[in-house]
């Protein structure tokens, strides 16, 4: 089946890119036909000349990053966009979510839709959409917002998966809280799931785990795109019986967010390491699998500095609802192996009742897809995705962020100029924290 | 493309006139194939020059850069405005305002998209500060949804112009009202700056030999050779306009565009005065150690010596602040040095995150990076405070009022407004100023109920 992607804004369209470059090398990558076959029908199709084109709609409030994309991706010889699957304008949405939403969406709404349509009516089977945006500016927060709520207008049964760079803490827009608030509050009530990567999580691989001496964006988001790529790339279910070609975004969602109240995903892979120390390294699943399972209990997005002393609390803790101070409790985790010898890798310990809530039993909670095909060029591969307690923390900062400006009233004159009024804030306030609470009460 | 910018009186079209030198340079660095690429005759195009005397304009258009302007450009006037504000927002303002609005539209025209609005101007005068804040709310008039950055010119304590504090102080009201940023740039700042930029390159130490010819402060490589007294000084305001404009006109892995500024640096609406700092003023000829060099840069830009006018920005209150970095600089850089500067500087308490960067890839010409800072900072306080008892020295005796009130439409109210609305400004910073260093309790969270 295949997924159509909308990228929004200059973060969308950087990711993406990196993205649908990730999945062409992997697909290009040795003699394995029916993988290949399978991961071309969910992201390219083929022009009459054989090129391979993104399944991919662009979008952004000025043309420079669209271009730089497009090029980008014709330089590379091996894939490339659609002449004609892009809109952009001259002019950005001058970092306003409200800019974005009531004015910019709106206005290109018929464009865009034609655009998506046309990509739709390409897709033999549609899967549904993967929209990929940053939640801190205006273009990719705002319009990404409006243009996922068209989505699910015109689309009403196709899964949406939306794709989140939340921003760093410091350094990029100053009234980043206020969209991210605006944007994520508003997603809850569109999207089927929120995948989320956080720059500074992602910054932080690239200098401890791969040891990139001055990161640049470019990186950053290649991380992301690998990330991405180990998770969406075909792989094998449970019940698939050894067929790649499934529904990659339904079945990412019905495992992992079963309940509306929790829908935020984070991701977490292992290994990662600089190219030079790939050939001096061994990986046996045993341990990979045992980093992978302390990484998730214990909240820590890399393999370095992992406290091991975090365990999951005892059944008569778990009646006091005491969930042991940093313990990372989950709703569901999908766990995605890749490699060599895949099929005699040991899973058992993300099986443990322990790691859930109590309202779902661990069989339902924990999903496992795997695919013997060696990703990125790591033998073994294991990669993470867990709608758990990780996010939490970032989310209250941003939102204690985002109310204490709210309380001086700094900056709001700015989206009343666009119609978002202090009440719709305050809605919106409220439902964030309606997720902080419940994602605090997991136990 | 998207910007267009208009000038009045002499000190705006001087320093009008040292940006475009610079900017044809700095495109023709990039852009070996011709002088002229698109993006920068957009600039060109979409400029407007007004005065009220020919003399300056004429000479523009009479010197190398005559020929990228046109006639349909230029309004002038043959007597000048006395250095009266009431003359130039008035007298002129009404004598001159449909053959402005006519201007501005043919002007906008031309652009597909309309971003910004620029204003240089100054303040002590008459034509800049009276004609060009009436310009200014005429822009809001027409074309409400655009932008409007305008950069004042503020006169030295001892500026020869008797009346510049009624001029002033007329305008700021005007600044405040109608602009969505200011950027002041006091003259006598601008003076400093020349200075120490002379005497670093006369007394140079081995090692840290200074390039003659700073580009900061010259024009070499421009069109115009021969260059004016007041030139250098201008060079400075026209390389904050060059920076400002650079991601507009540039590549860069994060872009930041001029509505951008507003947004992320405006908190409040009437407290939307950003004071410009630029680093490094000079090159240096030995280019080893570049980290170190690097990072001097950022701390540079938030000393005393690097601002614009007369201002400590380290020790008044930060709003917020935007980082403007051109060069291979990477984002990491700027995180390194904002997690090393932000411990010595005081941020408003919900804004302790109160950065906005952006990167542009092309370094101006003759050096490989550079930073302007724009800091909305209670710093600036103490200039308009300055202003204000200059202003009350004059008003107390009513001295020269009677120029002003001869002027039709002009009443004793302006003043009384005038002084009212910058005493309240001033009020407004002093508030913030007072929540500075002390710990403000974080707003209760909103409570849900189970």
């Amino acid at each position: 089946m295949s997924v159509v992607t909308v990228q929004l804004g200059q973060c969308g369209n950087q990711v993406g890119q990196e993205l649908f470059d990730v999945v062409c090398t992997d697909v290009r990558e040795g003699p394995r036909k029916t993988y290949s076959a399978a991961s071309c029908e969910r992201f390219f199709y083929q022009t009459t000349h054989g090129d391979l084109t993104a399944r991919a709609v662009l979008i952004d409030m000025e043309p420079k990053v669209i271009n730089q994309s497009m090029t980008k991706a014709a330089k590379s010889g091996r894939w490339k966009y659609g002449d004609t699957s892009h809109f952009s304008q001259k002019q950005g949405s001058g970092n306003n979510w409200a800019n974005g939403y009531c004015v910019h969406g709106p206005r290109h709404r018929e464009v865009v839709e034609e655009l998506v349509r046309r990509e739709v009516e390409r897709c033999d089977r549609l899967s549904g959409f993967m929209a990929m945006m940053s939640v801190a500016g205006g273009t990719g927060s705002g319009v990404g917002t409006y243009v996922t709520q068209c989505l699910r207008d015109i689309y009403p049964k196709s899964f949406i998966l939306n794709h989140l760079t939340w921003p760093y803490g410091t350094g990029e827009v100053i009234v980043q809280n206020y969209n991210s608030v605006l944007t994520l509050a508003h997603l809850y009530q569109l999207s089927d799931a929120i995948l989320v990567h956080e720059n500074d999580t992602v910054h932080r691989i690239c200098s401890q785990l791969l040891k990139i001496k001055h990161i640049s964006f470019s990186d950053v988001n290649r991380v992301i795109a690998h990330q991405l790529g180990s998770v969406l790339q075909p792989a094998l279910t449970a019940d698939s019986h050894g067929v790649y070609s499934r529904n990659p975004l339904g079945e990412l969602v019905s495992a992992l967010t079963c309940h509306p109240e929790y829908k935020l995903l984070s991701v977490c892979t292992i290994p990662q390491m600089p190219n030079s120390s790939i050939a001096y390294s061994t990986f046996s699943w045993p341990g990979l699998l045992k980093h992978l399972r302390q990484m998730l209990i214990s909240n820590s997005k890399m393999e370095e500095g992992i406290d091991w002393q975090v365990r999951p609390p005892s059944g008569s803790e778990r009646t006091r609802s005491v969930t042991g101070g940093s313990f990372n409790a989950s709703v569901a985790n999908l766990l995605v192996l890749r490699g060599k010898d895949v099929y005699s890798a040991e899973t058992g310990g993300f099986e443990d009742p322990t790691l859930y809530t109590s309202w779902l039993s661990a069989e339902e909670a924990f999903n496992l897809w795997k695919s013997p095909v060696p990703f990125n060029k790591y033998e073994k591969s294991a990669t993470l995705v867990s709608n758990s307690q990780a996010l939490l923390k970032p989310l209250d900062n941003m939102v204690a962020k985002a109310w204490n400006m709210f309380a001086s009233r700094a900056y709001i004159h700015q989206y009343v100029k666009f119609g978002i009024s202090e009440e719709d804030f305050l809605d919106n306030f409220t439902s964030l924290e309606q997720v902080i609470s419940s994602y605090s009460e997991l136990c | 493309m998207r910007h267009f910018r208009h000038r009045f009186g002499q000190a705006g079209n001087q320093v009008g006139c040292r940006f475009w030198d610079l900017a044809l340079r700095e495109h023709a660095h990039v852009n070996k194939k011709g002088l002229y690429d698109e993006a920068l005759s957009s600039f060109f195009r979409n400029a407007v020059l007004v005065d009220m005397e020919e003399g300056v304009v004429n000479e523009i258009l009479q010197g190398p850069l005559g020929e990228v302007f046109d006639s349909t450009q230029l309004l002038t006037d043959v007597s000048g405005s006395g250095n009266n504000w009431a003359v130039g927002h008035m007298t002129y303002g009404l004598a001159y305002r449909e053959q402005i609005v006519d201007h501005l539209r043919k002007a906008a025209e031309h652009c597909d998209c309309l971003q910004c609005f620029f204003l240089i101007h100054s303040m002590g005068g008459g034509t800049g500060s009276g004609l060009g804040t009436r310009v200014l709310s005429l822009l809001e008039e027409e074309f409400p949804e655009v932008c409007r950055i305008v950069t004042s010119i503020y006169p030295s304590a001892e500026d020869d112009v008797i009346t510049s504090p009624y001029n002033s102080v007329l305008a700021m009201r005007e600044l405040t009202e109608h602009a969505d940023c200011v950027l002041p740039v006091e003259n006598q700042s601008l003076v400093d700056i020349v200075n120490k930029i002379k005497r670093m390159s006369h007394t140079g130490k081995p090692g840290s030999m200074i390039k003659r010819d700073s580009t900061i402060i010259s024009g070499q490589g421009g069109l115009t050779r021969a260059e004016k007294p007041f030139d250098d000084m201008n060079n400075i305001v026209a390389n904050l306009l060059l920076n400002i404009t650079s991601s507009a006109r540039f590549d860069g892995s994060l872009n930041m565009d001029l509505n951008e500024i507003a947004m992320n640096l405006v908190p409040f609406p009437r407290l939307h005065y950003l004071v410009p700092s630029l680093t490094p003023l000079y090159t240096l000829t030995d280019v080893s150690v570049p980290t170190r060099r690097l990072d001097q840069m950022f701390s540079d830009a938030f000393s005393k010596d690097h601002q614009l006018i007369r201002a400590d920005p380290k020790h008044s209150l930060y709003l917020a602040c935007a980082l403007m970095v051109r060069g291979q600089v990477q984002v990491s850089d700027l995180r390194r040095n904002i997690e090393r500067l932000k411990p010595s500087l005081p941020f408003v308490s919900w804004n302790q995150e109160g950065w906005k960067t952006g990167l542009c890839s092309v370094s101006p010409v003759g050096h490989s990076h550079s930073l302007l800072a724009l800091a909305n900072n209670t710093c600036v306080k103490p200039t308009f405070m300055e202003l204000r008892e200059r202003f009350t020295k004059l008003y107390r005796k009513k001295a020269h009022l009677h120029h002003y009130l001869h002027v039709d439409g002009m009443e004793q109210s302006c003043f009384s407004e005038a002084i009212s609305s910058l005493s309240s400004l001033i009020e407004e910073y002093h508030h913030l100023d007072a929540t500075k260093g002390k710990m403000m309790p974080d707003a209760p969270r909103l409570g849900i109920a189970r």
